[in-house]
């Protein structure tokens, strides 16, 4: 049998990844904008956040004059300004997606908290920049923006509030009690709303001047739901309300507010038309929140993978100096040198970490560059649509799928959708637009997707791995002397999977864009992708991952038509045993994917690293590691999924009347040896059946699953190897003396 | 006030908080893995940047270079806190920086480059730079490559300056003991070798770093390749100063006898 041999490796890592390798696995490497954003949010978050934490401010529940005081760091170093447009005050040019995951992942990496503080900013302003009118886009970023120099001037902070107290808004946001209704409509005059809105939970309340609201309408004059502006100046009531006791994210403002004011209904987000007397909203508050929570959730997915990241050098360092300075350990000796990493399990599970940490960064900021890339082409989108005369709703959905089948073409022919040569400028024109849309379109698939993946896969396994990494710790872990904070980072990470939608928000969402056919030929096409990069690096686990996500198509599709032993439909929204557990699946695969996408690109650039060898070859041990557990993962619930609701067979099942007697079996192993094995089920001489827990199970009509599945632990060779290497890479790497923070 | 016409001498050292061992190549000795570990400015280069960046904003019509020997990719990295930190322009001399470099081959190099220094002007001419480095501490760069220029005013550990509005300047420099000496200069150019001085690190403003940015790319791009190969150098050994470590548990004592005690040790 012909086997490839892998390189021989004789580099593996000599000191943690630093910013140039970060830089090329993320994409940033051209853009010295980011760069710096990075270096300024980091000294924020290394000095006067860590300081905080240290100092014991994430004791108190109360919004304190410290806690503000980061405000004004995040004021100055740009931190604040990143979110807005250069025209609003802003400097960094053209979308903000990465930018704002990067600072997120900066802030996070001491103090999650301090990250929610900055961007829930972001989330307040997000529905008017997304949805706003270009007037209020202006007024409200402009008042945001910090003062410039020579400007005296407080900037506005803002918060969004959607949640409301039990039994309302939750996971379920459609259960709105918020209501406005009309307070005053004189002729030709704007019409004045009394808004009553009751908030739950909402983040920055300590000191937001202004907050964008959700509300269902009271009144028979206003059409649907939409989203207000509520100032703190306005007419009526701006009560910040009680002040949540919360464990977690102790840096941020969080409280439930209480309003009853009167606005102008010129603070209705996106506008409104007047029709037969009745005030419609242009913009419905699900229609908002969807445009805005898609983005957001990627900034919060990216939290929980910095501090997975951020936990693996205290970790080294408690192990390396566990025995240093006792009497019994002389220095050189292997005790001294190594401490608790002489123990294998003590390094794997660090590899487990790490490597949790790479997919979950890889995921999260693939997600944020999805929407860069979204971001432009949505804008287009919208002037063409608009030329059109289709200003979103059903329109725009028909619009949008007519232009599937030249998407789909588009990507068959693996190029951009060629015009032809000699054609009139009105063919021209008119392909032209078909070929923005067509980009929206398959652009949009895959956003779809990977924003609800990475908040769900990232936080919700994210505060599992986390855990893993404080018993690293032993008992320090669970005490605020924890270096790296690693006990709030475990205890923050459940805050990541909650707000903004908790995990069974983003499975709601994955079960329905990871069916939409354009994402679904778009992963088709990674499959082959990932096996050539295992013919040329094997090392990566792409090849054991291809395998998974061929097994994972295989399923989803087996399960769409497929029933349960009583005949009911498998895969519908309703039953979400099977289509929430296909989307975790689906999840693990994404992250590991983008992990590998991420060391080729670093693989391809080593020399803009400096000498990226030794980093280049450990990385790729911790994408096979990782790669090994998605496929693990994913094969064990498609498995779950594909033979698990058919029913058990009984004796009496017609199928076993009919087994094999034993000494049958006997007598043709002779002349077929092996077909024993092939007959799991055989009858004793007195026709009864053996002792046994029962009848086994067929894979029947599955048999297809069954190759599939046994691929893919085929492909599992080697996996283990690779997490051996990873782990004495890391007995081996130089860690920084003492740790970068609190500075 | 003149305006001043500063050219700070600077280069990269690994982040001083990470673990430093020398190690022994073909080419010398070198640091273990120093071009993977993260680097910034010097640090008492970097002092004396922050110190040369302010005195300009009080004289218009003045310039500050940075002229730096080191590698072109760590540079760089530097260059996205520094450049976010100060404004200047940047002249870089892409060689090694570490701290075996030999500091005559250094400060010739660094000499030439600022002699050729388009529109500088030698009457306005203060030369900046650390007193000593974080690399390995000779302490003796700056003062040859003032030499090498023909400057023979010179100051080392440079805590303050005081310009007068002739063009004078008084100068406080720590010397032994704990105390400071007290200058008076008539004018550039002259030699400051700066301690830690008293501006403190200006914290990170990505808007200003990206408008200086763009002076910066150019030269960083510009960066010509230079050979600092000493003839004759050698090495005989290199390590670090080792740790001593003595525990000794005990119950119940003041903090004055502890004190009492770390004196006697010391002494
Ligand atoms: C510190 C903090 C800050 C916050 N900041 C803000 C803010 O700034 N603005 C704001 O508007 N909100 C904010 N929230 C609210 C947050 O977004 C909500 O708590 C969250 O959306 C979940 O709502 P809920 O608590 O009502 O949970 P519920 O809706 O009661 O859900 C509880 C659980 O039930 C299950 N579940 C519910 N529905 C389904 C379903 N359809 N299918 C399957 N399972 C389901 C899930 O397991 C879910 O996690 C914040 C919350 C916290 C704790």
């Amino acid at each position: 049998m012909a086997t490839v041999t892998p390189a021989l490796q004789t580099e593996s890592l000599r000191t943690l990844p630093g910013d140039p390798v970060r830089q090329i696995q993320w994409r940033f490497a051209d853009r010295y904008d980011l760069q710096m954003l990075v270096q300024a949010v980091r000294e924020v978050a290394r000095g006067p956040v860590a300081r905080l934490v240290a100092g014991g401010a994430r004791q108190s529940h109360e919004w304190t004059p410290e806690k503000h005081a980061l405000l004004e760091a995040f004021d100055a170093s740009g931190i604040t300004a990143a979110f807005l447009d250069v025209e609003n005050g802003g400097y960094l040019e053209g979308p903000k997606n990465l930018a704002l995951a990067l600072i997120a992942f900066e802030l996070a990496w001491v103090d999650a908290g301090a990250a929610t503080a900055s961007l829930a900013g972001c989330l307040a302003l997000s529905p008017i920049h997304e949805r706003g009118t270009p007037e209020q886009r202006a007024h409200y970023m402009k008042l945001c923006a910090p003062a410039a120099p020579g400007e005296d001037r407080k900037p506005w902070r803002g918060a969004f509030c959607l949640t409301e107290p039990l039994p309302y808004v939750g996971v379920d946001t459609g259960m709105l009690s918020g209501k406005v209704r009309i307070a005053e409509w004189k002729d030709g005059k704007e019409p004045l709303l009394q808004v009553e809105k009751r908030g739950r939970f909402i983040t920055n309340m300590g000191f937001a001047n202004f907050v964008t609201a959700a509300v269902d309408s009271g009144d028979q004059r206003i059409s649907g739901s939409c989203v207000v502006i509520l100032e703190e100046t306005d007419p009526g009531i701006f009560d910040r309300g009680a002040v949540t006791r919360k464990l977690v994210h102790q840096l941020s403002s969080t409280s439930d507010p209480i309003f009853s004011l009167t606005v102008p209904a010129s603070r209705i987000v996106g506008g409104y038309t007047v029709k037969d007397g009745c005030i419609v909203p242009n913009f419905s508050h699900s229609e908002i929140i969807e445009a805005v929570f898609r983005r957001t959730r990627v900034t919060v997915a990216i939290m929980t993978s910095a501090k997975l990241l951020s936990a693996v050098e205290p970790v080294v360092r408690y192990q390396r100096n566990r025995f240093r300075g006792a009497e019994q350990t002389t220095p050189g000796s292997v005790r001294h040198e190594l401490g608790l990493q002489q123990r294998e399990d003590a390094l794997h599970r660090v590899v487990d970490l790490w490597a949790m940490g790479e997919a979950s960064a890889a995921l999260g900021f693939a997600a944020a560059r999805a929407f860069d890339e979204l971001d432009p082409l949505e804008k287009q989108k919208d002037a063409i649509l608009a030329a059109e005369g289709i200003n979103g709703g059903r329109a725009e959905l028909k619009k949008l799928k007519s232009v599937w089948p030249a998407a789909l073409e588009h990507l068959r022919r693996g190029s951009g959708i060629e015009t032809p040569l000699v054609a009139s400028r009105d063919v021209l024109e008119r392909e032209a637009k078909q070929d923005a849309l067509a980009r929206y379109v398959l652009a949009d698939a895959v956003a779809g997707v990977l924003c609800p993946a990475a908040k769900l896969w990232n936080t919700g396994l994210g505060a599992n791995a986390m855990r893993e990494a404080l018993s690293l710790m032993g008992g320090y872990g669970i005490t605020e002397d924890c270096p790296g904070f690693l006990a709030y980072k475990w205890m923050d990470a459940q805050l990541e999977a909650t707000y903004e939608g908790p995990e069974a928000v983003q499975r709601r969402n994955l079960i329905v864009t990871m069916t939409h056919d354009l994402f679904l030929e778009q992963f088709r096409m990674w499959i082959p992708e990932m096996r050539k990069i295992a013919s040329r690096r094997p090392g990566t686990g792409a090849c054991e991952l291809a395998s998974a996500m061929r097994l994972w198509l295989w399923t989803y599709e087996h399960l769409r038509t497929a029933t349960d032993a009583e005949g009911a439909k498998l895969y519908n929204s309703a039953r979400q045993g099977v289509t929430f557990r296909l989307a975790d699946a689906l999840c693990w695969l994404l992250a590991s994917r983008q992990q590998i996408l991420d060391v080729m690109e670093l693989d391809a650039k080593q020399a803009e690293a400096g000498d990226a060898e030794g980093t280049v070859a450990f990385l790729s041990d911790l994408c096979h590691v990782q790669a090994a557990r998605a496929a693990g993962e994913a094969g064990r619930i498609c498995a779950e999924l594909v033979y698990g609701y058919n029913a058990h067979p009984s004796w009496d099942d017609p199928l076993h009347a009919g087994c094999f007697l034993s000494e049958e079996l006997d007598a043709w192993e002779s002349c077929a040896p092996g077909i024993a094995a092939y007959a799991l089920d055989v009858l004793q001489p007195d026709g009864s059946h053996p002792e046994k827990a029962g009848p086994c199970a067929q894979c029947g009509e599955n048999a297809g699953f069954q190759r599939l599945r046994n691929q893919l632990d085929l492909c599992l060779t080697g996996s283990q190897l690779a997490k051996d290497r990873a782990a004495k890479a890391l007995a081996q790497v130089m860690i920084p003396a003492v740790p970068d923070y609190p500075r | 006030m003149n305006p001043l016409h500063i050219v700070v001498c600077g280069s990269v050292v690994p982040d001083p908080l990470q673990t430093l061992e020398p190690v022994t190549t073909a080419a010398g000795p070198e640091l273990k893995n120093e071009m993977l570990l993260p680097a910034v400015l010097d640090p008492w280069a970097a002092c004396s940047l922050y110190e040369a960046a302010h005195l300009a904003q009080l004289s218009s019509g003045s310039r500050v270079w940075l002229v730096c020997l080191g590698p072109k990719a760590k540079v760089q990295q530097a260059m996205m806190s520094l450049a976010q930190k100060a404004a200047f322009e940047l002249v870089l001399l892409d060689g090694p920086a570490h701290g075996f470099a030999d500091a005559h081959v250094t400060a010739e190099a660094l000499a030439a480059a600022i002699a050729g220094l388009a529109g500088l002007d030698r009457t306005h001419l203060l030369l900046f730079g650390g007193w000593e480095s974080a690399s390995r501490g000779q302490g003796v760069t700056l003062q040859m490559v003032g030499e090498r220029l023909g400057i023979t005013d010179q100051f080392q550990g440079v805590d303050r300056i005081a310009l007068g509005d002739d063009g004078s300047f008084e100068v406080i420099e720590r010397v032994e003991g704990g105390k400071h000496l007290v200058s008076r200069c008539d004018g550039p150019p002259a030699v400051l070798g700066w301690a830690t001085g008293e501006r403190g690190e200006p914290r990170n403003d990505p808007q200003m770093g990206m408008k200086n940015m763009r002076v910066l790319l150019p030269a960083l791009q510009k960066a010509a390749p230079v050979a600092v190969s000493a003839e004759g150098l050698k090495y005989e050994g290199v390590r670090v100063p080792t740790q001593q470590r003595q525990t000794r548990i005990v119950k119940d004592m003041s903090p004055e006898a502890i004190a009492q005690e770390l004196l006697a040790w010391m002494q």
